[in-house]
């Protein structure tokens, strides 16, 4: 569990520690145009000479930002939806079962697509377009260990001793599902991040000249024939955040004996 | 039997209907006029009405829903804003480029990951297993837009054995296809796997083997056709992330399906376009996931015989 737990904390330093290092991510040398790496730039340069490393750490900050952005709205939206429909049953709950059906309907990243073409790009949207279609898992999640821990002896006793709907949800149930929601979010930051390049590969995600990993593959595949360290560069750090990301959800499953349904996002 | 069908097909109109009603809400969730999105800024206010009036935006709401779904019932998806062009007709030209992708790669995914799942089943922790298992989670974490290049770079650009992208040549759709089957081979092995371990353990292979059967008979009369059946549900499911990951691996391919029609209306902000690609990819995998159930229940002798 070591190399996966350094590879994931390494990412997250460079993503908080590259905005404070005065990097030119942006800064276009045209003497440089896809140059093979050298002393200054150790991974090369793109198609305006860009520097690719600064571009890379700062893609993985873009990346990061907008996983834990959309990961904090979701958890608790889907969690709060999940826990009041598990909890309460009746039509509401019903109700959202069949929106979670429509939406679950749409397979991979579909939605998210389409709601990020019509809002039009750039962060903002594509932070929004990532919020409305990845609550649903959590929302399922926990709305099934809602319906089955409210009937246990714990939660009875709580009611019959007067304890408020709030105190119940909050202190005698939400613990208990920390747990499987622990494990689903972390398999929920791999496939954000996945979402979040597939989305600014297609153009409509990160606006160029703001770096992120997905357009820099795009521009990278373009360019496969003169720099294919481009390519590899972006890919290979990609993926190791997220087999690192996935290899601890999987231990963290494991060791918690959690049985969770991988939600479809790629 | 024929109640748990019904119940199936209604739960299943239900979410069809919700389908529609959350794609046809899309053109409404652009900011701003999405007239004026479409056309850009230099269209004539002439232009702009007639769109609006073909769109049918100046009505209300239900009535505009209720135009869209009778429209649809008639086949006709609308007219894209770009070359006016009936969107049927569009459609009739991408899907089956889309088609034939999805059934070469489903076909790949099922000839290389059940044979692997069951090898790696049977020789459980020994070197298949591992192999099995190391490339299911190595390709979990390769999208198909970091995935394409890379058999690019080797198949086409190094090895020069397959044409790099387009659809010029019948090769073509190599690259692509097994851009798209790598993934779902290693979620069918991994699935196979499992299934297969579990039924292994199970009292009627015992008993086969008890009765003195050849371990070749216990395990592909036997066992087999019981584990095989959770992955029919599991090919159901991931032909939907078969036809989404075509977005990609198409725009990455050239490959022009529905996927790259897709991609194109939204660069384009051709938004009737767009309505119905997302609606036909939606509606195709939800068919396909009834069609699944039903065929579970089918065969499932446990399904298939209670009540």
């Amino acid at each position: 569990m070591r190399l996966p737990l350094a590879i994931v904390l390494f990412w997250t330093a460079v993503a908080l520690v590259t905005p404070l290092l005065g990097l030119a991510p942006d800064d276009i040398h045209l003497e440089n145009i896809l140059a093979s790496p050298d002393a200054h730039a150790w991974l090369g340069y793109d198609d305006l000479g860009r520097d690719i490393l600064s571009r890379l750490l700062t893609g993985a900050s873009v990346s990061l930002t907008v996983a834990v952005a959309v990961t904090l709205f979701t958890l608790t939206f889907g969690t709060l939806l999940g826990l009041l429909g598990g909890y309460f049953g009746g039509w509401p709950d019903r109700l959202l079962m069949h929106v979670t059906d429509v939406f679950l309907a749409f397979p991979g990243i579909l939605l998210a697509i389409a709601f990020a073409a019509v809002l039009g790009p750039g962060l903002d949207n594509l932070i929004l377009a990532l919020c409305m279609t990845s609550w649903v898992g959590y929302a399922r999640l926990t709305r099934a260990q809602a319906l089955s821990l409210r009937n246990r002896q714990h939660v009875l006793a709580a009611r019959s001793l007067g304890a408020s709907t709030t105190r119940i949800l909050l202190r005698h149930m939400l613990p208990l599902l920390a747990a499987p929601l622990l494990v689903e979010l972390t398999f929920s930051i791999a496939s954000l991040i996945i979402a979040e390049a597939s989305l600014s590969f297609l153009g409509l995600g990160i606006q160029a000249p703001h770096a992120s990993w997905g357009a820099m593959l795009r521009d990278g595949v373009r360019y496969l024939l003169v720099a294919p360290h481009y390519v590899l560069a972006v890919g290979l750090s990609l993926m190791s955040l997220v087999l690192a990301v996935n290899v601890l959800g999987d231990h963290l499953r494991d060791t918690w004996d959690v049985k969770t349904q991988k939600a479809g996002h790629d | 039997m024929m109640s748990h069908l019904l119940q199936r097909v209604g739960g299943t109109l239900l979410t069809v209907f919700g389908v529609l009603l959350l794609t046809f809400l899309l053109v409404h969730l652009v900011p701003g006029d999405p007239v004026e999105v479409m056309l850009g800024e230099s269209a004539s206010g002439a232009d702009r009405a007639a769109l609006r009036a073909d769109l049918g935006l100046d009505r209300p709401l239900p009535v505009q829903f209720a135009v869209y779904l009778g429209k649809l019932a008639r086949g006709d998806f609308g007219v894209s804003i770009y070359g006016h062009v009936p969107i049927t007709q569009l459609l009739a030209e991408r899907v089956p480029a889309t088609a034939r992708l999805a059934f070469l790669s489903l076909s790949l995914a099922l000839l290389v990951g059940v044979p692997l799942g069951i090898a790696a089943a049977l020789r459980q922790r020994q070197w298949p297993d591992r192999v099995a298992t190391l490339s299911a989670l190595t390709l979990s974490a390769m999208p198909h837009f970091w995935l394409g290049p890379l058999l690019m770079l080797v198949f086409a650009l190094w090895l020069g054995w397959l044409p790099v992208s387009g659809m010029e040549s019948s090769a073509s759709i190599v690259l692509p296809a097994l851009t798209l089957a790598c993934g779902l081979t290693a979620i069918l092995t991994r699935m196979t796997r499992t299934s297969l371990l579990e039924v292994l353990g199970e009292d009627f292979v015992r008993t086969a083997r008890a009765k003195g059967l050849p371990e070749k008979t216990v395990i592909l009369r036997h066992a087999l056709r019981a584990a095989l059946l959770p992955v029919i549900t599991i090919v159901g499911l991931q032909l939907g992330s078969l036809l989404a990951g075509a977005v990609i691996t198409e725009t990455v391919f050239g490959w022009e399906g529905v996927g790259r029609l897709l991609v194109e209306s939204i660069e384009k902000r051709d938004y009737p376009v767009t309505q119905a690609c997302v609606l036909v990819i939606a509606l195709t995998y939800v068919l396909v996931n009834l069609l699944t159930d039903v065929l579970y229940s089918r065969i499932d002798p446990r399904i298939r015989f209670a009540a």
